[in-house]
């Protein structure tokens, strides 16, 4: 349990270094949602450097993989139609709100922005409600 | 060419930071949600980490005139929280809670190679496409605004 949170704040802090070199060299924001939205519906000009960051993503799951594949262990906890609804929500409700768990929940609680924190708040308050709800209804294995 | 180099680059840091924490596994997440449950704070650490680091190098890099690769920021600046934002919120959270992915994992987890990921990735995927073609169709976004 104590290395669990040391490891979990260890792993924060590398997110936090990362999207602050995002800002430092490029000046965007660390929104992984939108970063993937604008490779699906492009915009003219505006599209490299989205694939190398999601090349980048990819890489650095390879390294876990080859590395530590226990961080990596995509569990089954759901049945796949769950899966597959639940990738639906998340992805047609972070465009309508503007943002997900990096772009909102890291980079934008950061800068203290009022969007960011509602956002957040409804978001964790949503989740928890669904996990109520799995648990409730025994869909969750 | 820095420019994407650079955000390569934070994209290799982010994911391993992700993987240092255990978001990339799912029953980590469902258990940070499950408050009511087997409650695993550890993700509460991971924010902390994140927000706090980017809490105080947000502040000294804007003092820059320019990011270093760019001529200019892309900073979002709206302040009004509006019915797109807290619906899309809502589903959201909605979903990050039964799935357990939120679109940041589900790309890093494609490479485990594993089926799970690759179907919950395909279905963001889709469920962004649906939003595409909502707003193209009914300015789904900009009435809620």
């Amino acid at each position: 349990m104590e290395t669990e949170w040391v490891m979990g704040l260890a792993g924060g802090v590398v997110i936090g270094i990362a999207v602050s070199l995002m800002l430092l060299w490029n000046g965007r924001v660390t929104g992984v949602s939108s970063i993937v939205y604008g490779v699906l519906v492009p915009i003219k000009g505006d599209i490299s450097w989205r694939w190398y960051f999601i090349v980048g993503l990819l890489l650095g799951g390879l390294s876990l993989k080859f590395t530590a594949p226990e961080l990596l262990a995509a569990e089954l906890q759901t049945k796949a139609w769950i899966g597959s609804l639940a990738g639906i929500l998340v992805g047609f409700g972070a465009m309508l709100g503007g943002g997900c768990t990096s772009g909102h929940g890291v980079c934008g609680v950061s800068r203290v922005s009022p969007r960011s924190i509602v956002a957040t708040i409804v978001f964790m308050a949503a989740g928890m409600a669904a996990v109520v709800l799995l648990r409730k209804t025994g869909l969750y294995i | 060419m820095k420019y994407n180099i650079g955000a390569l680059i934070v994209g290799l840091l982010f994911a391993i930071g992700l993987g240092l924490s255990g978001i990339l596994q799912p029953a980590n997440i469902i258990g940070f949600l499950d408050i009511f449950g087997k409650w695993n704070p550890t993700l509460l650490f991971t924010m902390a980490g994140a927000v706090g680091v980017h809490f105080i190098t947000y502040r000294l890099i804007r003092k820059r005139k320019t990011p270093m690769f760019s001529k200019e920021w892309f900073i979002p600046t709206r302040q009004e929280i509006t019915p797109a934002l807290v619906i899309g919120s809502l589903i959201f959270g909605i979903g990050w809670g039964l799935g357990g992915y939120c679109p940041t994992v589900s790309v890093t987890t494609l490479a485990s190679f594993e089926t799970r990921p690759i179907i919950v990735f395909v279905s963001i995927i889709f469920g962004m496409l649906l939003f595409w073609f909502l707003d193209k169709k009914m300015n789904l976004k900009s009435r809620l605004e």
